[in-house]
């Protein structure tokens, strides 16, 4: 019991954080505040996902949205300027609303989603057992998140892979090496 | 940052902390949380740690385009080669099973692989957007 209300209480705080750091994000003007913003949000966020036992996720998302995006962000941001551009003079009310009725669906849509960790939610019933009961047996992986990223879903991480690596190129082709090794030249003469 | 003595040293002394989390996180990975994608941002983020101390051109004279290029591309290779490899052996498409005598030993063999190219193309890339971004002059 007392470790239930433990969880809650962790879980009230970081999602109020995660709330007022997002409101933080929208009222700031300043880019580079909102950069360190973000990697605090995503820092609860993790911490969020450690509270629901999912430490896979948590690292990732500690190591990617915390970590390697705030550096690229700021890389970016030493490349444009330090301000956004002042506050638009109309009231924003269409889009107000437009957000406050996707809002009130998506709420409304949360009430038909099985409470966390059902053990009869369909996510639950299909594969889930299966890897639970033999990932150890078939793969001698102890960490089923492992098992089922790296044997079972192996094509899957294939993809990701992939999509890492053309992202790589994508950058490249569009600010990479041709415009580094000019200013390069430009250094030396 | 060149002129930051503290910096410097402290630099000195993290990479290879960073560097050998990643490696932990990259080989443990089977038994506790992390894998290849985690550990390939972890040990990128020691370099560009290295980068932002002791400045871009020195580290990319440590891991040069061409490196990091041919890095990024052999990740792939690894992994998609581990598949290609046993269907030659007479599997399925990435099917471990083949890789060994035993099923099990074969997986594990099989996991070790792919996770080890889905680490060297994830650091590569990583850095090569990283000095993509940083080595742009303000134009």
């Amino acid at each position: 019991m007392a470790t239930v209300l433990i969880d809650t209480l962790i879980d009230i705080t970081l999602l109020a954080f995660l709330a007022i750091t997002a409101v933080a994000i929208i009222r700031m003007r300043n880019l580079f505040v909102i950069i360190m913003l973000f990697s605090i949000f995503s820092l609860h966020s993790a911490g969020l996902f450690v509270v629901m036992d999912a430490a896979d996720v948590a690292f990732t998302e500690a190591a990617v949205g915390a970590g390697i995006s705030t550096v690229l962000m700021l890389g970016t941001l030493a490349l444009t300027k330090n301000h956004e551009e002042k506050n638009p003079s109309h009231r924003a009310r269409l889009p107000l609303l437009v957000v406050l009725i996707t809002g009130a669906a998506l709420v409304y849509g949360t009430y038909d989603i099985p409470s966390f960790g059902d053990p009869l939610s369909p996510a639950q019933q299909h594969v889930k057992p299966r890897y639970i009961e033999r990932s150890m047996e078939e793969t001698g992986v102890a960490n089923t998140v492992t098992a089922v990223l790296a044997s079972y879903r192996g094509y899957d991480t294939l993809g990701e892979v992939v999509v890492i690596f053309t992202t790589g190129i994508g950058v490249m082709l569009l600010i990479g090496e041709r415009l580094t090794r000019r200013n390069k030249r430009e250094d030396d003469g | 940052m060149k002129h930051n003595l503290i910096l410097r040293v402290i630099a000195k002394y993290l990479f290879p902390v960073i560097a050998l989390f990643a490696f932990y996180v990259q080989f443990h990975g089977d038994y506790g949380p992390g894998g290849g994608f985690q550990a390939g941002v972890i040990l990128s983020v020691a370099f560009i740690f290295y980068a932002l101390v002791f400045g871009l051109d020195t580290a990319e004279q440590v891991l040069p385009h061409n490196v990091l290029r041919i890095l990024a591309s052999t990740g792939v290779v690894i992994y998609a080669g581990t598949g290609v490899v046993t269907m030659f052996m007479g599997g399925n498409f990435l099917d471990y099973d083949l890789l060994a005598l035993n099923p099990v030993e074969g997986q594990h063999i099989g996991m070790m692989l792919i996770e080890l190219g889905v680490g060297i193309t994830v650091s590569a890339i990583m850095l090569m957007i990283f000095f993509a971004f940083a080595g742009r002059e303000k134009s």
